[in-house]
Formats: structure tokens, sequence, C-alpha cells
């Protein structure tokens, strides 16, 4: 071991080869396979890997939140002060949970209870370490609250989960594993579900009170960047083994494993294309596009106001140019994009390939939605499960040209070949297949039509950061060779930098800002796009 | 050579059906009442399967053959169970009786004891209180149950599916207003409407079958219509409308399948349900015409001859095991269908 930064006192955590094995038998499933790592006091550490590698898992097992029986540790330590965690009776461990280690999971609103308020949640934490109760609890809660950033803490102590914004829910999860002051913070992925400036908030938050505090971070993430910006000291976790860990800047600059070389350069970088002239005219070109939907009161279902989810969006696209649209959940960019395609009802004009489109009937339509076809972002629930991949790409051939098997079976294999699949999976089904592989599919699905304009929402969003890649590089390559027009929605301002010739910024169901890639990026004219850049890049909050 | 091509998802659906066993041999036993029972004129009868007479060959169960055909003196259709025209055959040929020698309405006149009497080498379940055949009347009886059943079912299913999809992938004003009257349509008394309509109109089986129709049919609607809600806004709808794939064709390729298994789930139900309504219509006399071989019918005749406990009992056993094995069955179907299962092996 290489590791200057260990301190010579025992750490405030050791994991001594730590294996976990989820069923018996040859069905066995080996999650972790011999883990060790250390948080020494005050110290951030990380955790980073793609899905799979077993980092949650290893986190879990510190404080023995797997499902017991079903998984198993075959073998390993963890040492807390000292104490084997895997060895303590369910009694003692139950006053290291949420007594010396805090826990902040993911999903904020499914870790709270939806019928109890704030202050109750968190006044049950320290109770049930034998806390404070009465007014000295209610005081104890408020200073909680007001320590993860809630200026109003003692208004909002009767909120209910549902009230609050998620990264106002992910502040309450905080002062929960906060309140009885542990020593040791796991937190697995709490930024992930969160939008970028409110995740560059959160993380600065965990940074104050990792300093005032002096409270050591166990982060358990798969984003290298905010590994880098959060920890001391980095551990890669890869199917089960940790294959590079050291100081983080260390390990990030000068990666000595080919993994996390892969990794680190599996980070979208930006694209480097020519200004290119839009030749012909726009292939999509929108004015003053409103999605409105109505709120409805009273028995009469009476229309009292709207939510106005796209609110005068204009835009234009060029042929063979990628127009990124960028914005936090709730900006109404998915939106915008359904209603481009005429997949939800709007306002205003738009034109395809010089063509109204808006107004049209659904049947005149018909035979112009092969030319305009969209992406989704889960790759799981955007392909029939009960259709083979053959049933899924021909869908749209069968409907516009009616080719007969043969011709079908070709184009089918081409469009597979063209997405970097082979035609020997035609007759699999979606589930024989990887997160990026399906959304491959479903882009085979579109372009067997050979379509002018392609809407990608948020296309990249659930995949590991290396199929990303993988999956950007073929977006270029595609469009190099059809000269497609690409509308690319994504919160992701990376991706965006990597596939966007022009950038259009939506916040709250209008635009913010809109320009060529280079001058939004670099020289951003409105006060949200520097807020969401600083956030994106620097991981800081304005 | 296989005569149509079974997709992969279709034959692992096949191997989960068939690794259920009680599912299975329910199927067979169901099989076979509902295949022999098709043929109940060859194995209850009041007339026999085949005759040679004088050499020549006469089959009385497909058609008539007057008495004078076989020698006799009247022109009307031939009483095989007449001695004296069994007399004749058996002097100049020979008869091919099915195992049962009664038909569903055939009266036994010389049964030794008043009707209803005990089973017996001739009765072997015993005969009802008119001195008819209780065995007869039970094959007969069961294949009109299972036909029944299985024509309300199918009936009502198409009529329900169509609805409950076409309320769920539009939604709005159509779903309103087709929920709203079904609502009102299901709070009306339907016994009370059943004994008004039977006692207006004859009853017979395509009667019967029409009037329990206008309220079996909603029983798959609210399914049906809560899968299409659900369905209509998952992805890969969405992309099959950016397809440009018209809305038949997504409701029946897209959403119809995920609605089937929530349908097939019920299936047993409106089918057991349809029988059981039958019965109970049977059983208070308001059912199929008098004299139509029914379980209801015999269940009553059960209920109103306490002595004779034979008829209760046929009555019990084959109403139960019949319902007993539908819902097996529909148990097996639906473990068959069950995407997590159909996935995971």
């Amino acid at each position: 071991m290489s590791d200057g930064s260990q301190t010579v006192a025992p750490p405030l955590l050791a994991v001594e080869n730590l294996a976990v094995s989820f069923g018996a038998g040859p069905d066995a499933v080996n999650a972790v396979r011999g883990v060790s790592f250390a948080v020494g006091r005050g110290e951030a550490v990380a955790l980073v890997g793609e899905s799979g590698s077993g980092k949650s898992v290893s986190a879990l097992s510190i404080l023995r939140l797997l499902p017991y029986p079903k998984a198993r540790h075959s073998s390993g330590r963890i040492l807390f002060e000292g104490r084997d965690l895997l060895a303590l009776p369910e009694a003692e461990l139950r006053a290291v949970r949420g007594g010396m280690i805090g826990m902040v999971f993911q999903e904020p609103m499914s870790s709270l209870n939806p019928l109890h308020a704030i202050g109750r949640q968190i006044g049950e934490a320290l109770a049930a370490h034998g806390g404070p109760g009465g007014a000295a609890a209610h005081e104890r809660v408020v200073a909680l609250l007001r320590d993860v950033g809630f200026a109003d803490a003692e208004a909002r102590l009767t909120a209910l989960p549902h009230e609050l914004s998620g990264g106002q829910r992910q502040r309450v999860m905080l002062a929960m594993a906060l309140a009885n002051d542990p020593r040791l913070l796991i937190a697995d992925e709490p930024t992930t579900a969160l939008d970028v400036t409110i995740q560059a908030q959160i993380l600065t938050l965990l940074k104050r009170l990792r300093a005032e505090r002096g409270l050591a971070l166990l982060f358990i993430t798969h984003d290298l960047a905010i590994a880098r910006g959060i920890a001391d000291r980095v551990y890669v976790m890869k199917d089960g083994i940790i294959v590079e860990h050291g100081p983080a800047d260390e390990v990030l600059d000068r990666p000595r494993q080919a993994y996390t070389r892969h990794l680190v350069l599996a980070q979208p970088k930006a694209a480097r294309r020519p200004p290119g002239a839009a030749a012909a005219g726009p292939v999509l070109s929108a004015t003053n596009v409103k999605c409105w939907f109505p709120i409805r009161r009273g028995v009469i279902r009476r229309t009292v106001g709207h939510i106005k989810a796209v609110d005068g969006v204009s835009l234009t696209l060029a042929p063979g140019r990628t127009l990124g649209v960028v914005g936090e959940s709730g900006s109404g960019k998915s939106t915008l994009g359904l209603a481009l395609l005429r997949l939800l009802p709007s306002e205003g004009a738009i034109r395809f390939a010089g063509q109204r489109i808006d107004g049209l009937s659904p049947r005149t339509l018909r035979p112009l939605r092969r030319h305009m076809q969209i992406v989704f972002q889960d790759p799981f629930g955007s392909l029939n499960p009960r259709l083979s991949v053959r049933e899924i790409v021909g869908e749209g051939l069968n409907v516009h040209d009616r080719p007969t098997p043969d011709e079908l079976e070709e184009r089918v294999a081409a469009a597979l070949r063209d997405v970097g699949l082979t035609p020997e999976m035609m007759d699999r089904y979606p589930h024989e297949f990887s997160g990026g592989q399906r959304q491959r599919i479903a882009i085979a699905r579109t372009l067997v039509l050979r379509p002018k304009l392609l809407v990608l929402d948020e296309p990249t969003s659930a995949l590991d950061v290396s199929v990303q890649a993988q999956l950007i590089d073929l977006l270029r390559e595609l469009q190099a060779k059809t000269g497609m027009a690409y509308l690319f929605i994504s919160h992701d301002l990376r991706v965006i930098r990597a596939m966007a010739d022009d950038i259009l910024v939506m916040k709250a169901g209008v635009v913010r800002e809109t320009g060529p890639a280079g001058t939004v990026l670099t020289a951003p004219q409105d006060r949200y796009t520097r807020e969401l850049l600083a956030a994106a890049f620097e991981l800081k909050a304005l | 050579m296989r005569i149509f091509a079974l997709s992969p998802l279709a034959r692992r659906r096949l191997a989960h059906f068939r690794a259920n066993r009680r599912g299975v041999v329910s199927l067979w036993i169901l099989g076979v009442v509902f295949v022999v029972t098709l043929f109940a004129e060859f194995l209850a009868n009041d007339r026999p399967v085949l005759i040679v007479f004088r050499g020549e060959l006469h089959a009385p169960v497909l058609r008539d053959y007057p008495e004078t055909a076989f020698g006799g003196v009247f022109d009307t259709p031939a009483d095989y169970r007449d001695p004296a025209v069994a007399g004749m055959i058996a002097a100049e040929g020979w008869m091919l009786w099915p195992p049962v020698r009664f038909s569903y309405d055939t009266v036994n006149f010389d049964l030794p004891v008043p009707a209803p009497a005990p089973p017996s080498a001739v009765n072997w379940l015993g005969t009802d209180d008119q001195g008819r055949d209780v065995l007869a009347r039970l094959i007969y009886g069961l294949r009109l149950s299972i036909l029944f059943g299985l024509t309300l079912t199918a009936v009502s299913s198409l009529i329900g599916v169509a609805a409950g999809a076409v309320q769920g992938y539009f939604g709005g004003w159509i779903d309103l207003l087709f929920q709203r009257a079904i609502e009102i349509w299901s709070g009306m008394p339907q016994l009370f409407i059943l004994i008004i309509v039977s006692s207006i109109i004859a009853p017979g089986f395509w009667t019967l079958l029409a009037v329990l129709l206008l309220f079996s049919w909603t029983a798959l609607v609210a399914v049906v219509r809560a899968e299409f809600l659900r369905a209509r806004n998952f992805d890969y709808v969405r992309a099959a409308r950016a397809l440009g794939v018209p809305d038949a064709a997504i409701m029946a390729r897209h959403i119809l399948p995920n609605a089937m298994v929530a349908t097939l789930t019920y299936l047993p139900f409106v089918l057991s349900g349809a029988v059981v309504a039958l019965t109970s219509l049977d059983f208070l006399g308001l059912g199929l015409p008098p004299g139509a071989p029914s379980l209801g019918e015999l269940l009553r005749q059960g209920k109103e001859n306490l002595q004779a406990p034979w008829l209760a009992l046929t009555g019990f056993i084959a109403v139960a095991a019949l319902l007993t094995l539908l819902v097996f069955v529909g148990e097996a179907v639906r473990d068959a269908f069950d995407p997590r299962k159909a996935i995971d092996v």
C-alpha cells in the first residue's frame, strides 16, 4: 500500500476483505469479492464505480442493511472504532445505526414517511437514540434544520414531505442523519436524483458540515467530477473488487489502471465541429409554442388556471445540426420535445420541412411521422417487452412501407448494424439486452425510417458514463453519415457540450438564453445560465 | 412439420403452464369431460347407436326411422325401448346400445319402486322424481352448462375488453360518459330484472344468454380500462405513436397484451360465474324451459326430495367439481402469463 495520507492512528472505519454474495449454491451472485477500504477520522472518502460494481452493496453492508439471510458475508470484517459491526448483536448495532453512523440515500422521497411532518420524523431519529424530549427536542430539531440550510426552520417543522422540493427533502434526510452527531456519514448517491444547481448546493452543504463537525464522510457515487470535488481519497470499484485507490487528484488525474483511465476518458468531451453553414431551409421551426395544462377545481371542473409547461418557445433547427435543449427537471424541455412532434396538443406554429404541421389531423400527419422520430430516456420503458427486436425495429416500416418479410429483415439488419449491434440479435427480446444496447435498439427503430429529425429526450441519462460516451460517439457518427437534425434534450451540460451546435436554455417553460454552443457555454448572458454552468462544471452554487 | 411457429415468449408461457401440474391435470379432465359430453347422444340415449336389420345398416342416433322400417305396424318413429320393437329387431339383426340406455328426457316406466328410484344396475345414479335417469341428465346438463358458460364468457369478454380498451385509450369525455353509464347500469337490481325478463319472454338457451350478457359484460371493463389508462403513457406506446402506427394497431399490439394478464386472471371467474348464474336461475325455476337437462334443476330436485340423497349429491359434486377445475385451470393460465415468471426462466 502506497497510501501516504493514511493516519498512524487506527482509522475510524476499516473494512477488511469484505465479501457479499446473494443467494446460495450455483446461482449465487458474488456482488462484492474481497474489498478493503478505510475511512479516517474527519476524512472524506469516495467509492466510485458504475452500476453493478458493488459500491452500494459495500456501503449497505457497513450497517448490515442488506436483505439477510439472502445476502451473506462469506468473509470480511468491518471495524468501526475497533468493533466488528458484522459480529455485533442486533441491539448494539441499532445504537450504531443513526447514532454513530448516519446514512443518506439516493431517493429522498421514498426515504421519508409521506404521512408525517418532517419535524416529527427528525424528532423520532433523536428519540430512538435516547435524545431529549419536549421543548429541548423541539429546539434541537429547529437547530438541525437551520444547520442544513432551512432559513425558516421554525415554520417548516410541520411541512409534509410532498410539500418540499427534492433538494429540501435531501436536506431533511441529512438533518435526520446528523441528528445524533454521528462520527461517520455514509452518503449513497445523495445527489443523483437532483438537478445540477441543487446538487451543487447539497455538496457545498456537505463540505461545510464536514468542516464544522469534523465529520468523516463515505461518499458513494458514479460521478467522477463529484468524487473529485468532495473526497480526499478515492476508491475505484469494478465488478466487486477495488481496482485502484489513492488521493483523489492523483487517481483521477494520473490513473494507473486501465479501467480508471477508461472511466476518466469516458467523460464526454466538448465537440470539435466546424461551424457549418445552414445550407437548406430549416428542417424544423417553431414560433411561440405553448403547451398549457389546465388546472381544474370544484364540482364542475372549472378551469382556474394553467400549468404553463411550455410558454412561448421559438426555435429553428437546420439539417445536420444539433440543438441542445438544457434545463432542470420541470423546466418543460421534455414537454417541448413531445409538443414539437405533435405527441401533445399545443398552440403556436410548428413547421416541419417547410410545412405547417400544427393543426394537421392524425391521418394527414401519419405519412410525415416517419421523418420525425423520438428516442426516450428510459431504455427499459421505451421498448415493448413482449415484442422481439425484429418486431420493434420493423414496426415503423410495416406502417409506412409495408415491405415483404425478406425486405423487412434486410432493412432491420442494416439498421441494427448501423447502431453497432448484430443482425443475429433480431429474434431476441428486450430484457436480454443491457441498458446501452436497448438504447441502441431504440435508435435503430427510428433509423430504419431514415428520419430527417430525431428528438433525443435525455437518451444518455439512464446509462453508465462509459456507455454514455459510446452512445454519444454513435450519435455523432450517425449524424455525420445521414445528415439528420437532432433536438437533444438533456439536463446534463457536459453531454450537451459534447453534442450541441446550438443551445437553448429553458427554465419554467420559457427560454432563458439561446445561441451557438460556444457563446452560451463560454460567455453566458443570463444569470440562470451562469448558475447552471457553475453548478455543472465547477460544482459551485452561485 | 410445425403448423404454426410459436414465438419464444409463447413457448416460455406454455412451459410455465405445463409446469403447473394441477392446472394441466384440471385442463385434461375438463377437456375430456367437455369432448365426451359433446357426444352425449352416443353416450346416453334411448335409441341404439347402430342397428343391423336384415343386413342393412341403420343409425337411429342420426335420423328417425318409422316403426314400419323394422316390420312394425305404426308409421310413427320407432321406440326402441319397447320390448315389441326390440324383439322384432333382435329376430332379424342386432342393436348396438350406448352405455346408458336413457336420454335426458326418457322416463323409465319399469321402476321397481316409485320415483325417485335409488341407484341400481339399470339407473347407475338413480332416477329423479319423474323417473328420468340422473346420469343421462347429468351428461346432457354438463354439456349445456359448459357450452353456455363458454359462449357467455367469450361474448361478454369481447364486449367488455372492447369497451374497456376504448375508454382507457381515449380517456377524457368518452371515458367519463362510459364510466357513469356503467355505474348506473350496474346499480340496477340484476336478479329482479332477470326474473321480470324471464317471466315476459320464453326462456331458452339464447334468450338466457342475451339476458345474462346484459350484465356480465361489465365485469372486465374496469380491469381492462385501468390497464389501458396506465399503458397509454408508456414510452413504447408514445414511440409507436411517433412512428405513426394507427390507434387500433397500437391498442391491439402494444396495450392489449398488457391487459391480457388482467383479463385472463378474471376469465375463470367470469366463466364459473356464468355457470353459476345459469345453475341458480334453473334452481329458481326461472332458467331453461321445463324438461331441459340442467344442473340447477337437478339441485332443485335434490332439495325437494331430501329422502333421495343421490339427487343432491350428484348435483353438488358435479357443480363443485366443475367450478374447482375451472379455477385451477385459470390459475395455471394466469401464472403462465405472469411477465415476471415468463422473464425469469
